[in-house]
């Protein structure tokens, strides 16, 4: 197929006719929908992801400070207790009372988990796991009876049972911001992941398949105009000719009426012969 | 456009860190030890070699059950290159100071690629 088609460049091998104009035309209206739909889908997302990346910045301060809080009341345990109470912990763990259970949502088609805490109070070796920070805070009071014997009787001292309460309680808080960034964190990734993908499709409709399609239909109407164009100048040559030819026609019929107006009809024999075009009128004349 | 499934599935926390750290996550009760004596977090002492932490990291990163991977600074610093080729959203690795290491915010590999967003971006 001639590349001298219109538009030039890069198009799709296609038979420039009716059919697939409409065709291509169909994929090409198809595509510019599909690009504005693709845009804003990577609008919306790009929104959502620029307040997660704040809200990820701010939650990264804040649970370093919880964190570094959570250590020193570690610390502060350890100095009362006393560095055994480590291995007390290390050595009494069973089932995980902190876990985190899923719900997703949807962002512009995009799923994405959200993480919830779930506490769960077990009754086994770890007591001063039970959850303790629901309103009662960091004081004795917070803590049911026999939570805090449990922790006197780790420790041996009354202080130190309290000490580590509000250490469990500091590191607890510490896990809950921990869960909540890690939310916006996966939230972060998934969406990063998913704008560069619809990114990178807006862009390939944008560049690629919509200029192709574009120079498809040019090309197409290029040629159609051209064969039209071809069509109607065929038309015009052989009106041309016939016209010529029924002009010479009527000529010559009315050089032979002429003639043979004056001359026997046997005498025009030799021009009908010359002339093969006049001779079924001739003919025709004749017999009329 | 937003709809709420539900699925039941929970998952764990893990820690890598050190003794301190993973004690008082262990205090807030995220510590699981499984039928078969595979715990949820390690403790990286000073001579715990590289590539232990390495393999732990890879471990925790490629479990199931984990949803949270609780990193302290300076272990994650250890093994930068593979904390930093990590993009996987689940489980999503989280870094915390420690204890008797210093806490620099724009080390972390999250911090970094947001940084690098909004510079974009701006």
């Amino acid at each position: 197929m001639a590349s001298s088609g219109g538009g030039g460049g890069d198009r799709l091998q296609v038979v420039p006719s009716r059919m697939t104009l409409t065709q291509i035309k169909g994929r090409l209206s198809g595509a510019n929908k599909g690009h504005s739909m693709l845009k804003k889908k990577s609008d919306a997302l790009t929104v959502r992801l620029r307040s997660i990346l704040k809200q990820v910045l701010e939650r990264k301060n804040q649970s370093g400070d919880l964190c570094r809080e959570a250590l020193i009341s570690l610390a502060v345990a350890k100095y009362i207790v006393g560095e055994e109470f480590k291995v007390h912990i290390l050595e009494n763990v069973d089932k995980s009372s902190l876990k985190v259970s899923f719900h997703s949502e949807n962002i512009a088609g995009v799923t994405i988990p959200l993480f919830d805490k779930v506490s769960m109070d077990q009754d086994s070796t770890e007591e001063y796991e039970k959850d303790t920070n629901d309103g009662g805070g960091v004081s004795n009071q917070g803590l049911s009876n026999h939570q805090f014997h449990s922790f006197v009787s780790l420790s041996g001292l009354s202080k130190g049972g309290q000490q580590i309460a509000t250490c469990s309680e500091n590191f607890r808080k510490a896990a809950d911001n921990l869960i909540s960034l890690a939310e916006l964190q996966t939230c972060f990734t998934l969406l990063d992941e998913a704008v560069k993908v619809t990114n990178r499709r807006v862009n390939a409709l944008e560049n690629v398949v919509i200029p192709r399609l574009e120079n498809t239909v040019a090309y197409i109407i290029s040629e159609l105009d051209e064969l039209e164009r071809e069509e109607f100048f065929r038309l015009k040559l052989v009106q041309n000719w016939k016209e010529r030819e029924s002009k010479s026609a009527q000529e010559e019929r009315e050089r032979l009426e002429r003639t043979s107006q004056g001359f026997s009809s046997f005498e025009s024999v030799p021009q009908r012969v010359v002339d093969g075009l006049t001779l079924n009128e001739e003919d025709s004349d004749i017999i009329f | 456009m937003q709809s709420h499934t539900k699925t039941k599935q929970t998952k764990l926390l893990s820690v890598i860190g050190d003794e301190d750290t993973v004690c008082g996550f262990l205090l807030a009760g995220i510590g699981e030890v499984s039928q078969n004596k595979e715990t949820n977090y390690f403790i990286v002492k000073k001579d715990t070699p590289v590539s232990a932490i390495e393999e732990t990291f890879k471990r925790f990163t490629s479990r199931e059950d984990i949803a949270v991977v609780i990193i302290n600074q300076f272990v994650a610093e250890k093994i930068r290159e593979l904390v930093h080729s990590y993009r996987a959203p689940i489980p999503a690795v989280l870094e915390i100071p420690s204890k008797d290491q210093p806490y620099d915010l724009s080390q972390d590999s999250t911090v970094k690629r947001v940084r690098q967003m909004l510079g974009l971006g701006a």
